[in-house]
């Protein structure tokens, strides 16, 4: 049957090609399937967006007067060092919550599609998988306490005798970005290892060996056979993780609210913190705007490498 | 195989640091109310009843009700509305039908804290706010990207012949869906229904903006709350951070399998 086919193929499923389509009596009879969701859809999530566009081009605190701008907000979200460093730091943690996983989970699935047994295969990746499920606020909890004075990272620095670089890395203005960064690098590469040893899995051996019979070395064949085979696995990696780095907000929310000063500070908990601290709805709706502009210009390029074969 | 011990260190080393959060947590959970112990370290005299005080001071009864409640109509309300527009989308042909779904495909990419304002004041304007619907309605309206495009794949990727046997009887979409299509639905909605579960009982960002009652909130959306109520006394917080914590894992260990499988397809997709 076609639906018992197993994660591998599922993975490998070349675009399915158009099927014919039930003829409906009247055109118009589609309508009918989508209209439940649509309206749901348009009441709470179409219809808002534009309201957040509406709001960017207004000087408003929620329930006052409100004052047409024109492009002011976004003037500041350019200018104002608070919303330019929030985005700047969004950047930083693409480097923490997509790169460092997709290069730790490459890594580790070659390890583990390696493994003999299958049971071992799949209790490692299993274990691996483990930050996946739990909350992000949870997860932000859990090493909050791990890089406190007291916690385990610091035991563990002075334990090998590294007592001087012990610290509250949260606290701390040069390592809060980084320390925020590596509690979504410990959440994400397990779904990277998940990912990319089904596609691991999925090369035939006969490649490697054939190339390595051509004299191709380990590093050769990673490049030649086993990147571009994971390509597709890559890609939604990278866009999945790329989206939660730029959106990130359970997780520096609850480890630093953006602190110490405005270190950690994302555009999510600012947008936050401008709405429901500040007052400033105008202000944090032109920051949401071009957070959604941002996701969108980072992620197309990711699409079309996707997409060309 | 020569490599084979810098391999094993490597993945001795990943999974030591997968779990030493979260062993560090469960060590700490039962140290001594009031102390102030080391990340980790045995506790001479493991206190159990940590985890009944913790469960009481943040009525983890009320909480896992709530949870629950927001799950149970969440969960079938999504798949069923994703049901029907996947099917309308794949296979009964329609004017305005790709830009319908190019709407529904633009929300993927869309973060939650765009709409929070709005969201605010519309959830506000129904009296909603502080009530559960403040989290079920929107989320539920967020999930329709996602599950749409789920239910749509699994409707094309059904075999022609299926339809056109359908078709020969001279049945109707709508009794080609009951009675074709709806029995098939089954193993797409199993996967489908276990990430929307994950992603619902996790949810903090409506909970946190819309609903101030932590009782009322999600299992994550409780944890922004009692990091400010409990957040000087760190064995409490602990203990109760490993009470949310521990059901997704133990969720996650049962349907193990399903999980995997469900990623890997939604990755897929």
């Amino acid at each position: 049957m076609v639906r018992e086919r197993g994660p591998a193929d599922a993975a490998a499923r070349t675009p399915a090609r158009p099927r014919r389509a039930v003829r409906a009596p009247r055109a118009a009879s589609g309508w009918w399937w989508v209209l439940p969701a649509l309206l749901l859809y348009g009441g709470f999530v179409l219809y808002p967006l534009s309201q957040t566009v509406r709001y960017s081009f207004y000087d408003w605190d929620g329930f006052g007067p409100a004052t047409w701008v024109g492009l002011d907000n976004y003037r500041s979200v350019v200018t104002d060092e608070r919303l330019l460093d929030s985005l700047g730091h969004a950047l930083v943690l693409i480097a923490f919550f997509t790169l460092l996983p997709i290069a730790l989970g490459l890594a580790l699935a070659a390890v583990v599609a390696d493994l003999r047994s299958g049971a071992g295969r799949a209790a490692a990746r299993a274990l691996l998988f483990l930050p996946q499920v739990v909350p992000l606020a949870g997860a932000a909890i859990a090493w909050s306490w791990m890089y406190s004075s007291d916690g385990v990272v610091n035991q563990l620095l002075r334990l090998i005798g590294l007592d001087a670089l012990a610290r509250p890395w949260l606290a701390d203005f040069h390592t809060a970005l980084p320390a925020v960064g590596l509690i979504g690098a410990w959440v994400a590469t397990g779904l990277c290892t998940l990912l990319f040893t089904a596609g691991l899995l999925r090369i035939d051996p006969a490649l490697h060996e054939a190339a390595a019979l051509d004299g191709a070395g380990r590093i050769r064949r990673f490049t030649a056979i086993t990147l571009p085979s994971l390509r597709r696995e890559i890609v939604v990696a990278a866009t999945i993780l790329t989206i939660a780095a730029l959106a990130s907000f359970d997780i520096v929310y609850v480890a630093t609210a953006g602190g110490p000063g405005y270190s950690t500070m994302v555009p999510g908990v600012l947008i936050f913190r401008l709405v429901f601290t500040e007052q400033a709805v105008g202000l944090a709706s032109a920051l949401a705007v071009v957070l959604v502009l941002l996701v969108l210009a980072v992620i197309a390029p990711l699409q079309r490498l996707g997409r060309e074969r | 195989m020569r490599r084979r011990s810098p391999a094993g260190l490597l993945l001795a080393l990943a999974a030591v640091g997968t779990v030493l959060p979260l062993v560090s947590m469960a060590l700490t959970a039962l140290q001594p109310r009031g102390s102030r112990p080391a990340g980790l370290s045995l506790p001479a005299d493991p206190q159990w009843g940590n985890f009944a005080d913790a469960w009481n001071a943040a009525l983890m009864g009320e909480l896992l009700k709530s949870s629950s409640l927001i799950v149970l109509v969440v969960v079938p309300a999504a798949l069923l509305l994703a049901t029907l527009a996947g099917y309308g989308l794949a296979l009964v042909p329609f004017r305005g039908s790709r830009l319908v779904f190019a709407a529904f495909l633009a929300g993927l990419a869309l973060p939650y804290e765009a709409l929070i304002a709005p969201l605010y004041l519309q959830i506000g304007d129904l009296g909603l706010l502080n009530s559960r619907w403040a989290i079920i309605l929107p989320l539920t309206a967020l999930f329709m990207p996602f599950s749409i495009f789920w239910m749509r794949a699994h409707f094309l990727g059904l075999p022609a012949e299926l339809l056109d046997s359908a078709k020969v009887d001279g049945a109707s979409s709508r009794q080609a869906f009951r009675h074709v299509m709806l029995p098939l639905a089954a193993p797409a909605w199993s996967a489908l229904a276990i990430l929307l579960f994950l992603w619902t009982w996790n949810q903090f960002l409506l909970a946190v903006t819309l609903v101030d009652d932590p009782t009322r909130r999600t299992m994550a959306g409780a944890l922004g709350a009692y990091q400010g109520q409990y957040g000087t006394d760190i064995v409490l917080l602990c203990a109760g951070s490993l009470l949310i914590v521990v059901p997704t894992i133990a969720v996650f260990l049962v349907f193990q399998r399903g999980f995997v499988a469900a990623i890997l397809q939604g990755a897929g997709r």
